[in-house]
């Protein structure tokens, strides 16, 4: 019985690859290119995905907010004046934050800003545990104490001190605020858990009370629970803020906002993972292509092969491992091509560099069975070959 | 037929013709014997049917007629792979074009000969170099096959025919492209081989080579027309 071990089958086909290296490594290109892509897709996606996750874990998951509702005729319902108390008398918290709405203040550089020129940016008083709560931090200046919330000194979000072109705290700046002039003191860094918030200026409570007559009914609360007890503290919330209309107060978790925004960005990969797919199909025709023009070329090696003991199969599985190996390469080149994409990816954008566990296994799998079903079709030309005709041509 | 009379044949045509498709009979009823041992020149201008009834007799394509045994196997109901196991085994060839592998040396190129019989490649490369060795390329081993000479390359192919010991040397022209004197020597290495006990059947149009030989089958138009012994 004529036999070829499997490993003197990899050796004929690598042998094969190697006696034509150029016309090899320009027919894996096609491979590599359509991996590659597939692979940096895969790997960018995954890479800004766990560059949110990791943001996430470091704000904490464990920050609730607590918002009124609307009734069921689609009115505002209004938080009672109680609810900070109230909450705060929970067990299992850290902190609790609450920002109010300020009606009708604006903010400009000077009065003498045309009032409909708002720049988008509102107006909140606060609490001097704001910041903490957040997780965020103060990129200029410094924020509240107990004593500058009663004065008229203002702290900016990060994108109303873009707005405002007000970087830096230096010197002495000062806004017009609703009418009246204020220091501004601090400017923060964005507030990733509700960036929201970015946009406002915030005033000190007792100030704003004070100079605007805010009403102590507060639009938002930020409450930081036990890391262990989210979900109980988030389940009581309700009740606690207002014990009479527990249904008319809305309680969120806005990290799981950022989870399904990591989430998003993974479904928005399928459409280019599609067009990796196109160049796939383009290489393995080029595969497809390349070895027809082999069994052409090598008609006197088949013939010789036959002649020497080995069977049509031999010969189809030499043809088709060599297909399935050149494709194979390819693979892993475009691995390596995607896996350095990534990299550069990562390293400009400041985020992790991650390239998925499964791709390392399944860039050269997808290579080998592309290359293996482009193969089918010359492999079972050179079979059918009569060793004869092969003979003759030289 | 006795099992004696298997014993003794090597190669044997009965009503053996061949048929392409558009009608072309290349054999027709071609009837031989060919003995355990026998050196037979197939000698006959172009297009006589030389090759193919070489072909025939190698197990590289069946006959549309008739009926042929090859050491003693049926080829006409064989399988493909029990075909093939004849051929790795049994059957040594040597072309005219030598059909050597560019990329490997010498030796590569003669262990490749064994690649078929499942021996394991040490194993198929010590065969490899008693074979060059025997037919005089003990000392050229490592070259590729375009530092060696036509004659050289000729001895490379015979090495890798001869080197898994086959019963039968099916031969096509191996002088054919080589000049006199490499082609003479060429001849005496196949007869020298042959003497040790294997079956050879060399084909040429050479009337030179074939007097080399003590049977001569002539053939025309796809049909035996003379066998002479000497």
């Amino acid at each position: 019985m004529a036999r070829l071990a499997p490993h003197e089958l990899f050796g004929v086909a690598l042998q094969g690859l190697g006696t034509r290296r150029l016309r090899a490594m320009l027919s894996a290109l096609g491979i590599a290119i359509g991996i590659g892509a597939m692979v940096a897709v895969v790997g960018v996606s995954a890479s800004s995905q766990a560059n949110l996750l990791s943001t996430i874990d470091r704000l904490g998951t464990n920050l609730l907010t607590v918002t009124p509702g609307t009734t069921f005729f689609g009115a505002n319902e209004v938080l009672p004046n109680t609810a900070i108390p109230m909450i705060h008398h929970m067990a299992n918290i850290n902190q609790v934050a609450a920002v109010y709405t300020v009606p009708n203040a604006n903010v400009f550089r000077t009065p003498f800003v045309p009032s409909t020129q708002t720049g988008g940016i509102g107006v909140a008083a606060t609490d001097p545990g704001l910041v903490k709560a957040m997780n965020s931090s103060v990129a200029s200046g410094q924020f509240f104490n107990t004593a500058s919330a009663n004065e008229p000194t203002v702290v900016l979000g990060a994108a109303a001190a873009a707005g405002l072109q007000i970087e830096k705290v230096t010197g002495h700046i000062q806004l017009f605020v609703g009418g009246t002039w204020f220091t501004v003191i601090g400017v923060l860094n964005s507030m990733t858990l509700d960036t929201t918030l970015d946009n406002d200026v915030f005033i000190g409570l007792p100030a704003a009370e004070r100079l605007f007559q805010v009403q102590p009914s507060p639009s938002e609360i930020y409450v930081r629970a036990n890391v262990n007890d989210v979900k109980s503290v988030s389940t009581l919330l309700a009740a606690t803020a207002d014990p009479q209309n527990a249904s008319g107060v809305n309680v969120s978790q806005p990290s799981n906002v950022l989870e399904a925004r990591a989430a998003a960005k993974g479904q928005f990969t399928t459409l280019l993972l599609g067009l990796g797919a196109v160049a796939l199909l383009v290489g393995a025709i080029g595969i497809a292509n390349i070895m027809v023009i082999s069994v052409l070329e090598r008609r006197g090696e088949i013939g010789l092969r036959r002649a020497l003991g080995a069977t049509r199969r031999h010969i189809s599985t030499q043809f088709l491992a060599e297909s399935a190996l050149l494709a194979a390469l390819g693979g892993v080149a475009g691995l390596l091509f995607g896996a350095v994409a990534t990299w550069v990816y990562s390293v400009a954008q400041n985020e992790p560099w991650v390239v998925p566990v499964y791709a390392l296994i399944a860039a050269p799998a997808a290579g080998l069975v592309i290359g293996a079903v482009a193969g089918l079709y010359p492999a079972a030309k050179a079979a059918r070959l009569s060793p004869t005709e092969a003979l003759r041509a030289t | 037929m006795t099992a004696s009379e298997a014993g003794d044949v090597a190669l044997e045509l009965r009503e053996v013709g061949k048929e392409y498709p558009g009608g072309v009979h290349a054999l027709r009823r071609v009837s031989v014997d060919i003995l355990r041992g026998d050196q037979v020149a197939v000698v006959g201008p172009s297009g006589s049917g030389k090759t193919t009834m070489l072909t025939i007799l190698g197990t590289l394509e069946r006959p549309t007629t008739g009926e042929v045994r090859v050491a003693g196997r049926d080829v006409v109901k064989a399988s493909d792979s029990s075909l093939a196991g004849l051929r790795a085994f049994e059957i040594g060839f040597v072309f005219q074009g030598f059909h050597l592998q560019d990329s490997m040396s010498a030796l590569d190129n003669v262990a490749n000969g064994m690649l078929y019989t499942g021996a394991p490649l040490r194993e198929r490369r010590e065969a490899a170099k008693d074979a060059l060795e025997r037919v005089g390329l003990g000392q050229r081993i490592t070259h590729r096959p375009q530092q060696l000479s036509g004659g050289e390359k000729q001895r490379v192919a015979i090495a890798r025919a001869i080197a898994k010991h086959p019963t039968i040397i099916l031969a096509d022209e191996p002088t054919g492209n080589l000049d006199s004197k490499s082609g003479q020597a060429v001849l005496e290495l196949l007869h020298e081989l042959a003497d040790e006990g294997a079956t050879l059947a060399l084909i040429t149009h050479d009337e030179h080579v074939a007097e080399t030989f003590s049977r001569r089958l002539q053939m025309r138009d796809g049909e035996i027309v003379g066998d002479d012994r000497q």
